[in-house]
């Protein structure tokens, strides 16, 4: 589930509160608020949108987990789907990077 | 009037709701709706698209990423993707259809490529098409229905369908959930692409996939077929979404002890993992791929590893538990009746398509892994988009008509108690999870839990709902007792074991039942048998 909104990298755009499918966050004068932690389905993608590595998404689906913000910055885990999947400047040539092709058929 | 913008009309409605005049409103916003609406806009129609979440976001592809049914059209290879497929999906595809569907998917596929795409080369320098990543290809969808004209309502559930006098779908209502107001869309033709039904399972993405699409088709009086076919479970780690079962076809499976547990498997044998779950823990560890296939596996999917990273799971040299998330319908066969070629159903003006349409006529009773479900969203959502835009240009002018809603259960109060939509889902939940009701059907279970779920049925259908602000959860709830009815009812009505649907008190296919199963019906629910496709288009030729 959605854990944390960095409040030092969040610059209030908003985005998250856009593009969850499941509206988990809600805007306030500043940074979004996680007002619907239960309705997380865990699916990472208001990490993928946010440009700022702002936010982290825990990878246990069913409960809420305690997570240290200082140490998530310090292991750049903050950004990491970001950048596997190609979105961000060092990252674009990963874009087409996918080798499914060869791993159908199996 | 004429609207030389080509977009949709904003008229005046009531304080606090949102009300616009279109030619096609198309519900649902993923691979099927996006294509059904750009498609729509291309045919001359002014479009509106209203998605539950983020068009670009939500819904089961977005999220995943999907193999595509791309083949190149070369008679060999397309005669081999054909006959692949059917004896999985128990002979009830029809060839007809799955040569349409693997024309319009190459074609659509190509035009990604146009619109900028970024498919791979391999290394003859060959563009390769048949995989697809979420949140890039449904980014590009977004943009794409943007620039053909189309007015996207984002975080707009439907609710509710509009039908004129006569019973013709006349546009739909629903809710903006961030703007705590109301929307209505009067529309000579919709099409329904609003995806499956998982349940709220949390398999990867699919939370927003709650069957709402079905209940409102089902109160306009639409029709289903192949819902049996709904008991796709997929591995994912005990603790996490992401339900990709590909990559277990290296994985090796251990109990509590670590021994390997005999048949078991991700592909034919998964039975076997769900019968070990029911008496423990079950561990997977991807061992069988070698260094370059582990390199294969990160770029191609990288939210697979996710889990394991932020946990510090190597997944190919370490073993962690896994367990099976229901996919019901979402990666099932079932699904709004289609009648004809342009993806109608079987009420006028009113279309489907993706996984809120079934896909038997490619897939039969079984898809699985195999690139169909994508393939079907893309075709799919192509001709419903076409065919709703020509019913509105037929329809002409319906100025003056007047339109009512269709809604019912969670809407409106009839005897004075509240539907509870959580308490509700954890029962239906409590029904469709389990793996000796769902996974192993038999006559004796099929029938006990349906009838619990009748007498939810019946209890809910009076109840209204708790309050504005759980409207949408009452409709959701409401939707996944519909859709479990219309699952178990069907499930019991096929006295075999064929395709994915397994009966232990009839493990043989069995060719008296080598047909397809309709279903419908809100307070009292029915089926019936029809003939295969094939032999219903020799009927019809006749
Ligand atoms: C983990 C996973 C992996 C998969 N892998 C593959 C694969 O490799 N190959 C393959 O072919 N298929 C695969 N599938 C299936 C594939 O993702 C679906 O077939 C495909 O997404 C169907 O597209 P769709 O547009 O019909 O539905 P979806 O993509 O699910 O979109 C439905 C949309 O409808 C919206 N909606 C729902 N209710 C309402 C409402 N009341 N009002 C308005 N909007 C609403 C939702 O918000 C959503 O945006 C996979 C599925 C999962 C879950
Ligand atoms: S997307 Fe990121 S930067 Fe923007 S509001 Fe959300 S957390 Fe803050
Ligand atoms: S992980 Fe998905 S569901 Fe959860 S908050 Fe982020 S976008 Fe929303």
């Amino acid at each position: 589930m959605i854990e944390i909104i960095d409040a030092e990298r969040c610059t209030s755009c908003e985005i998250c509160v856009s593009v969850c499918p499941t509206n988990v966050f809600d805007k306030t004068d500043g940074i979004p608020r996680i007002a619907r932690q239960g309705d997380c389905q865990t699916c990472f993608l208001c990490e993928l949108y946010c440009p700022e590595d702002a936010l982290f998404v825990s990878p246990f689906a069913d409960a809420p987990q305690e997570v240290d913000v200082a140490a998530l910055k310090e292991a750049a885990v903050l950004g990491s789907y970001r950048r596997a999947v190609g979105w961000t400047d060092e990252s674009r040539h990963l874009r087409d990077a996918d080798r499914s092709y060869r791993l159908f058929g199996h | 009037m004429t609207n030389p913008s080509g977009r949709a009309e904003k008229l005046s409605g009531s304080a606090g709701s949102l009300v616009f005049g279109a030619d096609v409103l198309v519900l649902g916003g993923g691979p099927a709706g996006t294509w059904a609406a750009i498609s729509a806009a291309e045919h001359g129609a002014r479009v509106v698209l209203a998605d539950k979440g983020f068009c670009g976001t939500s819904g089961a592809t977005a999220a995943a990423g999907t193999g595509v049914w791309y083949v190149d059209p070369d008679p060999e290879r397309r005669e081999a993707a054909m006959a692949g497929r059917e004896k999985l999906g128990g002979h009830l595809q029809d060839r007809r259809w799955m040569t349409r569907v693997l024309d319009r998917t190459y074609a659509q596929s190509n035009r990604l490529a146009d619109w900028g795409y970024p498919y791979p080369a391999d290394e003859d320098g060959k563009s390769q098409r048949n995989s697809l990543q979420g949140p890039e290809y449904m980014r590009l969808m977004r943009k794409r229905t943007k620039q053909s004209g189309v007015t996207i309502l984002d975080h707009a559930p439907a609710l509710e369908l509009l039908v004129d006098g006569s019973g013709v779908v006349a546009g739909a209502a629903g809710l903006r959930r961030q703007k705590g107001d109301r929307w209505a869309v009067n529309a000579k033709a919709v099409v329904i692409a609003t995806g499956g039904c998982a349940f709220l399972s949390k398999t990867l993405g699919s939370n927003v996939l709650t069957g709402d699409g079905y209940l409102l088709a089902a109160e306009a009086g639409a029709e289903f077929t192949s819902m049996e076919f709904s008991n796709a479970y997929a591995i994912s780690p005990a603790f996490g979404s992401v339900t990709k079962t590909l990559f277990y076809s290296w994985a090796s499976f251990t109990d509590e002890q670590g021994s390997v547990i005999p048949g078991a498997s991700s592909k034919g044998g998964r039975s076997v993992i769900a019968r070990a779950l029911r008496k423990g823990s079950v561990y997977a560890q991807l061992e069988e791929a070698d260094a370059e296939t582990q390199r294969h596996m990160r770029v191609s999917q990288p939210n697979f590893f996710l889990p394991f990273d932020r946990t510090g799971i190597d997944p190919f040299t370490q073993r962690f538990p896994i367990t099976l998330r229901l996919e019901g319908t979402v990666r099932g066969t079932g699904g709004l009746r289609i009648i004809d070629d342009s993806c109608a159903t079987t009420v006028p003006g009113l279309y489907a398509a993706g996984d809120a349409a079934t896909r038997e006529l490619i897939c039969g009773g079984f898809t699985g892994g195999g690139s169909h479900n994508a393939a079907w969203a893309m075709s799919s959502g192509y001709w419903a988009g076409q065919g709703a835009a020509e019913f509105a240009y037929q329809l002409g002018s319906t100025n003056g008509r007047q339109a009512f809603r269709r809604g019912t259960v969670g809407l409106h109060s009839r005897n004075g108690r509240q539907l509870q939509p959580d308490v509700l889902t954890r029962n239906v939940q409590d029904e469709v999870f389990p793996y000796e009701l769902n996974y192993f059907r038999e006559a004796g279970r099929l029938g006990e839990s349906l009838r619990r779920l009748d007498g939810l049925w019946s209890n809910a259908s009076k109840a209204g709902p708790s309050d504005e602000q759980h409207l949408l959860r009452a409709r959701e709830a409401a939707a996944m007792l519909a859709t479990a009815r219309w699952m178990y009812r069907s499930a019991l009505a096929r006295q075999e074991s064929r395709g994915m649907h397994r009966r232990d008190d009839y493990p043989e296919q069995d060719d008296r039942y080598l047909h397809l199963v309709t279903t419908g019906g809100l307070d009292e629910v029915w089926t019936s048998a029809r003939p295969l496709v094939s032999a219903q288009y020799s009927e019809a030729a006749e």
